[in-house]
C-alpha cells in the first residue's frame, strides 16, 4: 500500500488555523491510501476537526498542499473546481447544524445531485441511500426539526454519499449518538468504502471505536501553541474483511 | 409555591401581550376598512371649500370639526391615512428590497467586495437621512412618487446591515460547508441556503419601517416639501393647522396627530410581538 503512488488523499505539511499568529494545526502530514481507513484522534480543541475541513478543502490552510488522487488542490471553498469538491464526502458532528432547515431530508439527500445539474437521478438515488442508511418512507418527506438526531444524521451520512465520493471525511460522525444508531452508520460507511474503495479519514476522541473501526489511527497530541501530527499509534485492523485494497 | 410566584408575571406578561396583539390587530382592521371603504362611499373634492362652515368644532354633523376653509376634518384625516398608509408600504418595501439585496450580495460574497459595499453603506449611514430625503424630493415635482422614492432610497441602509450580519451568521454554519462540498455555486448557496434564512429577519425590518416611512412622509410634507398642499395628507393637514391651534382651534391639529399616531403604534407593537418570536432574547421596543 505504501508503494501507491497516488494516495486517495495525501496532506502533507499543514499549517492552518484561525489566526495566522496562532495556528491550530503546525506542519502537519497525513496519507491515506484508497479503500484505506484512518481514524485521527486528539483531544478536543487539537485541531482535528479543522484538519478535516482542509481535507474536504473547505478550509484554506496557511502552508501545506493537499493533493487528491496525486492532484494538488486547486483552491479552496467555491475556488477549488466542482470535481475536486465533490470528490470529498463530509459527515458532520452535529446533524442540526449540518442540514438546511427548510429542506425536506429527501431534498436533503438530494441537493448535491441538484446542485451538480444531476437532479434526474435524485428519486432513484434517494431511495437507495435511504434504504441503505434505514430511513422509511415517511421520514423522507419530513424537515429536520421533526426528526430526531440520529434520523437526521442517517440522512446526512447518505448526502455524503450520493456523489459517490473518492474520499470520505467523517468528523465526530457518531458523537451525538446512541449505539445502535452509530452501529448502523459505521455499517453504512463500511458497506460503500468495500464496494467503491474509497479512502476514510474518521475523526473522533472514541478511541475504542476507531480503533476497531479503521485500519489504523493516528493521534494529534493536544500541545499549546500547534500540534505535530506524529503517526504515533498503529491498531490492529477490524474485524470487518478490508484486505480488498 | 416557588413555581406560581415564578409564573405569575410571566402568565400575566403573556395576557398583556395578548391583549396588545388583540387592541392592534382590532385598530389596523379599522384602518383598513375605513381607507378602503370611506372614498367609496364619501368621495371627496380636495379643491373644495366652503368659508361659511370654516372653523367649526367637533359637532353632529363634523365629528373632527371643519378647518380653516370648511372642509370636514374627518373625511381629510381618512384620506390622509390613506395616502400616508400607500407611501410607507411602497416606500418600507422598496428599501427592503433594496436593502436585502445590498446586504445579502455583500454577505454572500464576502471579503474585499463586502467590505467596499459595507463602506458606501457607511458614508451613506453617515448624511442625516431627512436631509438626504429632502435633497431627492427636491428634484421632483411635489406628488406621491417623488416621496416613495425619498424614503426607499434613504432608508435601505439599516435593512442592508441586518441582512448582511445575518447572512454571515449562517455562511459559518456546518450546512453552508456540506453545500459547498456537495458542488454548490456561489449563487445557489447564497439563493437556496442563505436568503431564505434572512427573510424574516427581512420582513421584520419591513414592517417596522412602514410606521417609520408614514412619519417621514407627514415630516416632508409638513416641510411644504412632500405632496401639493391641497392633496389631503396627515402631513400637510398639520401644518396648515399650526395657525388656528394658536387661536385655541385644536381639533384641525390634535386629530391629524392621532391618525398619525394610533396605527403607527398598532404596527409598531404588532412587529414588536413578531420580532420576540423571531428572536426571544432581544426584547422588543418601538422602533419608530
Amino acid at each position: 500500500m505504501t508503494a501507491d503512488p497516488h494516495p486517495a488523499l495525501e496532506l502533507s505539511g499543514i499549517t492552518a488555523g484561525y489566526e495566522r499568529r496562532a495556528p491550530v494545526l503546525r506542519d502537519v502530514s497525513l496519507t491515506v491510501h484508497g479503500s484505506e481507513a484512518v481514524g485521527l484522534l486528539g483531544p478536543s480543541g487539537c485541531g482535528k476537526s479543522t484538519l478535516a475541513k482542509v481535507a474536504a478543502l473547505l478550509h484554506r490552510p496557511y502552508a501545506g498542499t493537499v493533493r487528491l488522487g496525486g492532484e494538488p488542490a486547486r483552491g479552496w471553498r467555491h475556488r477549488a473546481p466542482r470535481a475536486q469538491r465533490t470528490a470529498v464526502g463530509v459527515v458532520f458532528q452535529q446533524p442540526r447544524l449540518a442540514a438546511d432547515p427548510r429542506l425536506t431530508l429527501a431534498a436533503l439527500i438530494a441537493e448535491p445531485l441538484r446542485a451538480t445539474g444531476r437532479g434526474r437521478e435524485a428519486t432513484e438515488r434517494v431511495r437507495e441511500l435511504a434504504d441503505a442508511v434505514g430511513l422509511g418512507g415517511d421520514l423522507l418527506d419530513r424537515r429536520p426539526h421533526e426528526v430526531s438526531d440520529g434520523q437526521l444524521q442517517r440522512a446526512c451520512v447518505a448526502r455524503a454519499l450520493v456523489l459517490r465520493p473518492r474520499v470520505l471525511v467523517c468528523d465526530e460522525m457518531t458523537a451525538m449518538l446512541d449505539a445502535s444508531t452509530t452501529a448502523a452508520l459505521v455499517t453504512v460507511v463500511e458497506d460503500y468504502r468495500q464496494r467503491s474503495g474509497a479512502a476514510l479519514l474518521a475523526v473522533g476522541h472514541d478511541r475504542t471505536l476507531l480503533e476497531r473501526w479503521c485500519d489504523r489511527t493516528v493521534e494529534l497530541a493536544g500541545a499549546g501553541g500547534g500540534t505535530d501530527g506524529e503517526e504515533v499509534r498503529s491498531a490492529p485492523r477490524a474485524p470487518a474483511d478490508t484486505s480488498a485494497g | 409555591m416557588s413555581a406560581v410566584l415564578k409564573g405569575g408575571p410571566t402568565l400575566r406578561a403573556g395576557r398583556g401581550r395578548r391583549l396588545r396583539v388583540r387592541a392592534s390587530a382590532a385598530v389596523l382592521v379599522a384602518v383598513l376598512a375605513a381607507v378602503l371603504l370611506v372614498p367609496l362611499l364619501f368621495p371627496l373634492d380636495e379643491q373644495a371649500v366652503d368659508m361659511a362652515n370654516k372653523l367649526h368644532a367637533p359637532s353632529a354633523a363634523h365629528p373632527f370639526g371643519t378647518d380653516d376653509v370648511g372642509r370636514d376634518v374627518l373625511l381629510r384625516c381618512v384620506y390622509g391615512l390613506r395616502v400616508s398608509l400607500l407611501v410607507g408600504v411602497v416606500a418600507a418595501l422598496a428599501a427592503t428590497v433594496i436593502g436585502t439585496a445590498v446586504g445579502a450580495a455583500a454577505g454572500a460574497a464576502g471579503g474585499r467586495t463586502d467590505r467596499m459595499v459595507m463602506r458606501v453603506v457607511d458614508v451613506f449611514s453617515s448624511v442625516p437621512h431627512l436631509l438626504l430625503g429632502i435633497f431627492i424630493v427636491a428634484m421632483f415635482r411635489p406628488g406621491v412618487w417623488p416621496v416613495v422614492a425619498s424614503v426607499g432610497l434613504t432608508h435601505w441602509l439599516s435593512t442592508a446591515r441586518i441582512v448582511r450580519a445575518e447572512m454571515l451568521s449562517l455562511r459559518s454554519r456546518d450546512f453552508v460547508d456540506a453545500a459547498v462540498s456537495g458542488g454548490a455555486s456561489r449563487w445557489r448557496v447564497a439563493v437556496r441556503h442563505l436568503l431564505p434564512g434572512v427573510l424574516p429577519q427581512a420582513g421584520l425590518a419591513a414592517v417596522l419601517m412602514v410606521p417609520h416611512a408614514i412619519w417621514h412622509e407627514s415630516a416632508l410634507s409638513f416641510l411644504g416639501l412632500g405632496l401639493p398642499t391641497h392633496r389631503a395628507s396627515l402631513g400637510n393637514m398639520i401644518q396648515s393647522a399650526r395657525g388656528t391651534l394658536l387661536a385655541g382651534d385644536w381639533w384641525p391639529t390634535l386629530f391629524p396627530g392621532l391618525f398619525l399616531i394610533i396605527p403607527t403604534l398598532a404596527i409598531a407593537s404588532l412587529a414588536g410581538v413578531w420580532r420576540e418570536r423571531i428572536n426571544p432574547r432581544r426584547r422588543s421596543e418601538l422602533m419608530l
